[in-house]
């Protein structure tokens, strides 16, 4: 560990108090804690690293709670250390005491409340090796102040041993034989690659194992980067916003490898209409993730990079030529619901897609949450495992700012730029300061539509238009730019784009693009909540039939 | 009978680690998750540092096993399965005050008896049956008695162990200095401790 996000407070003052003797810590003072714990997330995603983040007790700690249950849900690994009253304060309601690790229970995959000086190099150990094995996630230290001044004999502990805790490799032969033998027989195999191929660095394992079988892929929001999506197998993305012809590729392949991936209804629609007659082989690192929301017909549990490379040598070399022009077919007639809309008007879906097209695949590219999140899952060019930083499982509006600093402190050689909701933006931009401060250049661009766009699409299509507190007005965000000292840019209208990109590429940085995009687009395609996989709607025209 | 693997209740046993927050955790993860608890007992084990639980929850085998898999992946979960009624012995401890005149003492305690209960208070008017037995013998014992009146009952839950040499699992040895590290954390403050506010 090198680098760690926080913000101080009474209780962690001892420990910012040996900072300065400490000088290969790279301390990142934030403007909340929350962004501190979006940083840590973004800086793990970005660099496969465990990501850290500090708070003080109480309201500090509490601040952490959105990050804390963002980076769990999706498996980034990290690590949460807060400061807690004096020991004998404990469960007095002391000042700025927060039942902390109460608060965290449900959202970590674990947490402690080291009591004892001596147990501290301990508890840094074991969460460590927590947080980063296995299937990764948050885990959080809580330490009283008085822990923190109290001398201790310092010994690091050589090895972990945790009894309760045997995360698998490979998996059990049995299971590698039964899937073979399911594929080998399969005419319509599909592969769901999901995240646990990027936090496993298995893209090239997956690779290997598609093109040996014959399968093609399509990819969880998450996944996305698992594959390079000019690969002859791949795809793109499923989902409520996947494409037409990869929905019904997993609405009808006979065969579905779930590789890394929990199968969740954002992906898969509604469960038993996703595709009730297919087999379905899952592998996950974490067996509860079987059989949770579908009936599968084969489990394997273990480290998907692993897994691949047994199934690699399980599964007989095989071609499907009629199933992939199948799933052809269907891409080309059904490109137009994918494409970045004609016109002249200045679209999100352009501004993105120029982005993408100028920075290329070894930049870094986070979002927030809403439409230009799923227009950067769509037109984003996702090449590359790492390359995109989004909040999938809790999809936390705010996330672009904060993840886009940590990415950046993570990959400083690297350009990283986030897409910005108007309102995401909104929720999180003072760490501007910080990335001014940190010297951390990210490029922003605001998909600036007026509007909590996801939300107005939702009502105009599910509520008969009635378009209630959606219309959230916006600060001169230009203005902001200056008051922070760094660029600003507008854009208008198309010409200006691939000026302004080039233009917030060649600047030092941070730079900020207000793009003022298309006030009313809606995201195509898309499975309405509660519908099947095979019901995407390509257009408003088709939601309004149904 | 007994209910099968199939039926609408699972027992489940976990080996736990003792330490503060276990218990929690466990609760904590049957909230969130939608699982309903009808018993749960805790005790110790021959293995210093580890109890056992055993949780009997309402659901199909599916949900006993997603229940099991949930608990195991708690780090303080050393590891949790369903037990498969047929292969394993339960029982569970009830206490029950009864309704007991004088004249119907007698036939009270013939009731008792035939269920193998005994009787281990008396007053004028009411006696305390105790019985060790199944849940669902436990059951009957009580429909058999709530015509007398059944003032209180108290029921420890099922604790259930498999049959035969097969044991639900193997804990592995933790040497004195982790278990000291592992049941240090909780909130409770240990020795004489300074009391300052900040
Ligand atoms: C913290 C948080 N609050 C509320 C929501 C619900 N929500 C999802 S998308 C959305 C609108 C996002 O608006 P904006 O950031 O402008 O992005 P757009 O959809 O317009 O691209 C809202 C309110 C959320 N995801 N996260
Ligand atoms: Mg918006």
């Amino acid at each position: 560990m090198d680098t760690l996000f926080g913000y101080p407070g009474g209780v962690v003052l001892p420990l910012y108090d040996r900072f300065p003797h400490y000088p290969d810590i790279n301390h990142i003072l934030v403007r909340h804690e929350q962004a501190a714990g979006h940083a840590a997330d973004g800086y793990a995603r970005a660099s496969g690293k465990l990501g850290v983040a500090l708070a003080t007790s109480g309201p500090g700690a509490t601040n952490l709670v959105t990050a804390i249950t963002n980076a769990h849900m999706d498996s980034v690994p990290t690590l949460f250390i807060t400061g807690n009253v004096t020991r004998s304060l404990l469960g007095k309601d002391g000042f700025q005491e927060a039942d902390i690790t109460g608060i965290t229970m449900p959202t970590v995959k674990h947490n402690y409340l080291v009591m004892r000086p001596d147990d501290l190099a301990y508890a840094f150990k074991e969460a460590a090796y927590i947080a980063t094995t296995g299937r990764p996630g948050a885990v959080h230290i809580d330490i009283p102040k008085d822990v923190f001044i109290e001398e201790a004999e310092f010994s690091w502990p050589e090895t972990i041993n945790v009894r309760g805790y045997n995360p698998p490799s490979t998996a059990e032969q049995g299971s590698i034989q039964q899937a073979a033998e399911i594929i080998d027989h399969s005419e319509r195999p599909l592969i769901f690659a999901g995240h646990g191929i990027i936090l496993s660095d298995a893209a090239d394992d997956l690779r290997k194992f598609a093109e040996k079988s014959g399968t093609p892929v399509v990819n969880t929001l998450l996944g996305l980067g698992s594959i390079a999506p000019d690969h002859v197998l791949s795809y793109g993305m499923m989902g409520m916003h996947g494409s037409y012809w990869a929905n019904h590729a997993a609405s009808n392949a006979d065969v579905i490898i779930g590789l890394g991936m929990r199968m969740d209804d954002r992906a898969l629609g509604r469960f038993e209409d996703m595709n009730p007659t297919a087999k379905i082989i899952h592998v996950d690192i974490d067996p509860a993730e079987h059989q949770k929301n579908l009936e599968t017909h084969v489990p394997i549990v273990g480290n998907v990079s692993d897994v691949l490379k047994q199934l690699t040598n399980a599964v007989q070399k095989a071609t499907h030529p009629d199933w992939l022009s199948w799933i052809d077919d269907l891409r080309i007639g059904h490109r137009a619901s994918m494409s970045v809309p004609e016109g002249p008007e200045l679209t999100a879906q352009y501004a993105i897609a120029r982005i993408a097209d100028y920075i290329g695949t070894e930049s870094v590219l986070c979002t927030g949450v809403g439409q230009h999140q799923m227009w950067s899952a769509q037109f984003g060019a996702i090449s590359r495992p790492r390359q995109f930083i989004t909040s999938g499982g809790l999809g936390t509006m705010g996330f672009e700012v904060p993840a886009a600093m940590g990415a950046q402190a993570a990959c400083p050689d690297r350009s990283v730029w986030t897409i910005c909701g108007d309102g995401g933006f909104q929720m999180t931009f003072q760490e501007i300061g910080t990335m001014v401060d940190a010297k951390l250049p990210v490029r922003m661009a605001i998909m600036n539509n007026c509007y909590l766009g996801m939300v107005r699409q939702w009502q105009e299509l599910f509520y008969d238009q009635n378009l209630v507190d959606v219309d959230i007005s916006q600060p001169d965000f230009l203005k902001i730019a200056e008051a922070y000292g760094i660029k600003g840019i507008r854009v208008d209208n198309q010409e200006d784009v691939d000026a302004a990109i080039e233009e917030a590429e060649a600047t030092e940085g941070p730079v900020l693009i207000d793009f003022r995009v298309v006030q009313q687009d809606n995201v195509w395609p898309m499975v309405p909540a509660g519908a099947a996989l095979s019901e995407t709607i390509e257009s408003a025209e088709e939601s309004a039939m149904s | 009978m007994k209910v099968s693997r199939n039926g609408s209740r699972q027992t489940i046993a976990a080996l736990v680690e003792d330490r503060p927050g276990v218990l929690t955790r466990v609760a904590s993860l049957f909230r969130r998750r939608g699982y309903n608890i009808e018993s749960l007992a805790v005790g110790t084990t021959d293995e210093q540092g580890v109890s056992r639980m055993t949780i009997v929850v309402e659901g199909t085998s599916e949900v006993g096993d997603q229940v099991a898999k949930q608990l195991d992946k708690l780090i303080d979960v050393i590891n949790a399965a369903v037990l498969d009624s047929t292969e394993s012995i339960d029982r569970e401890l009830a206490l029950i005050k009864v309704v007991a005149r004088p004249d119907q003492r007698r036939e009270i305690l013939d009731v008792a008896e035939i269920f193998r209960a005994s009787v281990v208070d008396l007053s004028v008017s009411s006696l305390i049956i105790q019985i060790t037995a199944a849940n669902e013998t436990i059951e009957a014992l009580t429909d058999n008695l709530r015509p007398y009146g059944i003032l209180e009952m108290v029921r420890t839950g099922a604790i259930a162990l498999v049959r035969g040499e097969d044991t639900t699992q193997v804990v592995e040895f933790e040497d004195d200095e982790l278990r000291r590290f592992h049941m240090g954390s909780g909130r409770i403050p240990t020795g004489q401790l300074p009391h300052l506010s900040d």
